[in-house]
């Protein structure tokens, strides 16, 4: 089973190339931003899965527990979390501003207006 | 598996509103995940602010947009971003064969300066929960550099949707 060590990177890819393909192939503005949360979910899981080891427990100091898992990764994705949801408000806030202002969320349209002016 | 699934229907589904609710589905099951990767605290931070603010976010902007029916168009494969993505993936995985095995307590990641927060971090700091320790003290400047970014982001969502407020106030009387 030793090619299969490497699993939790394939699961991390094929979540990261689907978050990257919303991004790139829909016009629709919400959609784009689904795409980088999953994106940004996927690299979680990347850092989350680097820093766990086997038979370790969750990283809270208790009696005859030899084995933790590597802090470190966590408080990083913690940050990350906060941050992500803080872009994410902002870029849903430019997607209602963006709205008011051309009347439309598909990217295509906002191009043609763009070119008409 | 779930977890592919889930983004695997975010791919083909077309109403937004279902969008939406699929991506806090999206976000409790990497939460799910996170627990059984004895990331505890990093999984209770996503269900509350992934799951929850994200998909409260998400819905408090689609009740500001009108529902239209280009939102429904039907969704088509588009070759060129599915071959970019194709040949990004693979590339990708064929660099996974470099990475250290998955669990390795032998890890590059696992040797460095993780030991010395296990080990140090009660007689140094104090809390018996080691991502506490780090997320305040020895990684501090962080968490301030994480408010600042919240910060910011507050003041511009403020600055980008109080400013229609403001204009409605002066031209109502």
């Amino acid at each position: 089973m030793s090619w299969l060590v490497h699993y939790n990177y394939w699961i991390v890819i094929v979540l990261m190339m689907i978050g990257l393909y919303l991004v790139m192939a829909r016009h629709i503005l919400p959609r784009k931003i689904i795409g980088l949360n999953v994106f940004q979910t996927s690299v979680f899981v990347l850092f989350i899965s680097m820093g766990a080891v086997n038979d370790a427990s969750a990283p809270i100091l208790a009696e005859g527990i030899t084995q933790y898992a590597n802090p470190l990764p966590h408080v990083l994705i913690l940050t990350a979390i906060v941050v992500g949801v803080s872009t994410t408000s902002l870029a849903l806030a430019l997607i209602v501003r963006i709205n008011e202002a051309y009347g439309t969320i598909d990217e295509e349209r906002i191009h043609q207006i763009d070119e008409e002016d | 598996m779930m977890l592919t699934a889930t983004a695997v229907a975010l791919l083909c589904i077309q109403s937004l509103f279902v969008a939406a609710m699929l991506t806090g589905i999206y976000s409790l099951l990497s939460a799910a995940l996170f627990v059984l990767l004895d990331a505890v605290d990093v999984a209770f931070t996503e269900a509350a602010v992934g799951a929850g603010i994200t998909t409260v976010l998400f819905l408090g902007m689609l009740a500001r947009i009108p529902s239209r029916p280009e939102q429904y168009r039907k969704l088509h494969l588009r070759v060129g971003p599915m071959l970019a993505v194709l040949i990004t993936g693979a590339a990708l995985i064929y660099a996974t064969h470099d990475m250290p095995a998955f669990g390795d307590p032998k890890a590059p990641a696992n040797v460095h300066v993780a030991p010395r927060y296990i080990n140090d971090s009660a007689r140094e700091v104090g809390p018996p929960n080691i991502v506490t320790s780090v997320l305040a003290s020895y990684r501090g400047y962080d968490t301030l550099g994480e408010v600042t970014v919240i910060f910011t982001a507050g003041v511009g969502v403020l600055l980008l949707l109080g400013h229609r407020r403001r204009r409605e106030d002066r031209d109502a009387p």
